[in-house]
């Protein structure tokens, strides 16, 4: 049986502490868009002391670049992009207080690391869902670096926007522990 | 000579990239409910439903399957009877893409330099031509956009013979062990054999366009596919990565002869969104 929990955002410790890899998790507020060129972005500002586009503090960022927004839709198909490229950028933005991330693929053992320091987990989204995602998207807005298109940085209002649990807080790594299960 | 207008490939070429992204085949979709019904993990189980509804609602609500529309790959078999007039082939054929992308809210992701300035061109052009002369009067284009995540967990190996075909196997599951969750699985893996560098990767890259419900026709290489397949998915991977029975859904092999003291071997891993659309005019 899956266990599925609510998320509301902003996070706090407490519930990130009830969650347990192999959970479905359906989080609901707001979220924020960054991909690679974003990340990059972040990584100088933070390198020269300047203020981010985003108060990071109990915040999610979900790795995506959506496909334009068709007539009456409030995004385009906006499923996860692979979250390794962005390993580099992550750990400076955990420090800062970002809870969480979602994206697909596993991160490197210098990220979970930090997640275990920093008390923040690592959800995956079902890569090539984007529809059924967009569909949990109710809102989006560009926030900082319109001119990157696809890869600005958006701030999403989402419905039950569904992912699992790949990383908790106590370092376990859902693509170690699953896939050693089913292996022959 | 049969003449054709480049400008009336135009249409076509917009109206391939858009179904390409629109409408999976249904061989994909055929082939993951066989997987379902076998696969032993609950979470891999629900991974496969919603990527079948996501394959449903795509195609109802006329949104690309995935955000990443990809690079817009076109292999164009050219009769050598055709005279291609009014104007310049590899332009109608970036034109049809231009517009497709456009009309179709498909996204851009090609930038314009890999390095330095890596600026998106906005019309997801240029599109990657690759164009085979063959005999009669006809031209057959297929769009195939092909995502990045996967493409990044391809690879080529200038192997020996030495190795034998073990060693060849043994490169192929451990280059889909490494890749893990990236490349969105259950994969589709694309394998070129033999050649020289360059052609060996083209070839893993057209082993994709074999549809999941035909077989390699050499039996001797249908074989080997399936011992690829039972392979892999002993694995443990899973879909997306997190733990199941079903990594890859197929295996496709293309070979060539190849140079004595080469043995070039290429892996194109395919997500399992993997697109295609043809047409013959």
């Amino acid at each position: 049986m899956i266990k599925t929990v609510q998320l509301t955002t902003p996070l706090d410790d407490k519930i990130l502490e009830t969650l347990k890899i192999g959970d479905k998790v359906l989080i609901s507020g707001k979220i924020y868009t960054a991909r690679d060129a974003a990340h990059k972005r972040l990584y100088e500002l933070i390198k020269n002391g300047e203020e981010l586009p985003f108060d990071m503090t109990g915040q999610i960022i979900y790795y995506t670049g959506p496909a334009p927004t068709p007539p009456g839709k409030s995004i385009g198909s906006a499923g996860p992009t692979t979250s390794y490229r962005m390993d580099k950028y992550t750990l400076s933005l955990l420090t800062l207080g970002l809870k969480a991330t979602i994206g697909k693929g596993q991160r490197s053992e210098e990220v979970i690391n930090s997640m275990i320091r920093n008390k923040a987990v690592y959800f995956v989204a079902i890569g090539g869902a984007a529809v059924v995602i967009a569909k949990a998207i109710k809102q989006s807005k560009i926030i900082a670096y319109d001119e990157l298109g696809t890869e600005a940085i958006r701030e999403l209002e989402v419905e039950n926007f569904p992912c699992f649990v790949a990383n908790d807080i106590d370092g376990n790594d859902i693509f170690m522990t699953e896939v050693k299960k089913y292996q022959k | 000579m049969r003449e054709i207008n480049v400008n009336d490939l135009i249409p076509l070429v917009k109206k391939l990239s858009i179904d390409a992204n629109y409408y999976i085949g249904e061989d994909i979709i055929n082939k993951i409910k066989e997987f379902r019904e076998l696969e032993e993990s609950p979470t891999a189980v629900e991974i496969l439903d919603v990527m079948l509804e996501n394959y449903k609602l795509a195609a109802e609500e006329r949104m690309a399957v995935c955000q990443d529309t990809g690079s817009a790959v076109v292999f164009v078999e050219l009769g050598q009877d055709v005279h291609l007039t009014r104007g310049d082939f590899s332009e109608a054929i970036n034109e049809g893409v231009r517009q497709g992308y456009h009309s179709g809210y498909l996204r851009k992701s090609i930038v314009n330099d890999p390095i330095i300035e890596r600026i998106n061109t906005n019309d997801n052009t240029p599109a990657i031509i690759y164009t085979d002369i063959v005999r009669g009067d006809k031209i057959k284009i297929t769009v195939a956009p092909k995502g990045g995540g996967s493409e990044n967990m391809s690879e080529i190996k200038m192997m020996t013979a030495a190795v034998g075909l073990e060693g060849v196997i043994e490169f192929v599951v451990d280059r889909i062990k490494r890749s893990g969750g990236n490349p969105c699985p259950p994969v589709i893996i694309g394998i070129g054999l033999g050649g020289n560098f360059e052609q060996s990767a083209l070839l893993s890259k057209k082993a994709l366009l074999r549809r999941l419900d035909e077989r390699n026709p050499d039996p001797k290489w249908d074989k080997i596919e399936n011992e690829i397949l039972q392979k892999v998915n002993k694995l443990g991977i899973g879909p997306q990565g997190l733990g199941g029975t079903t990594t890859a859904l197929g295996v496709s092999i293309l070979t060539k002869p190849c140079h004595l003291a080469s043995m070039p071997v290429a892996v194109n891993v395919q997500c399992h969104a993997a697109r295609h659309k043809s047409i013959i005019i």
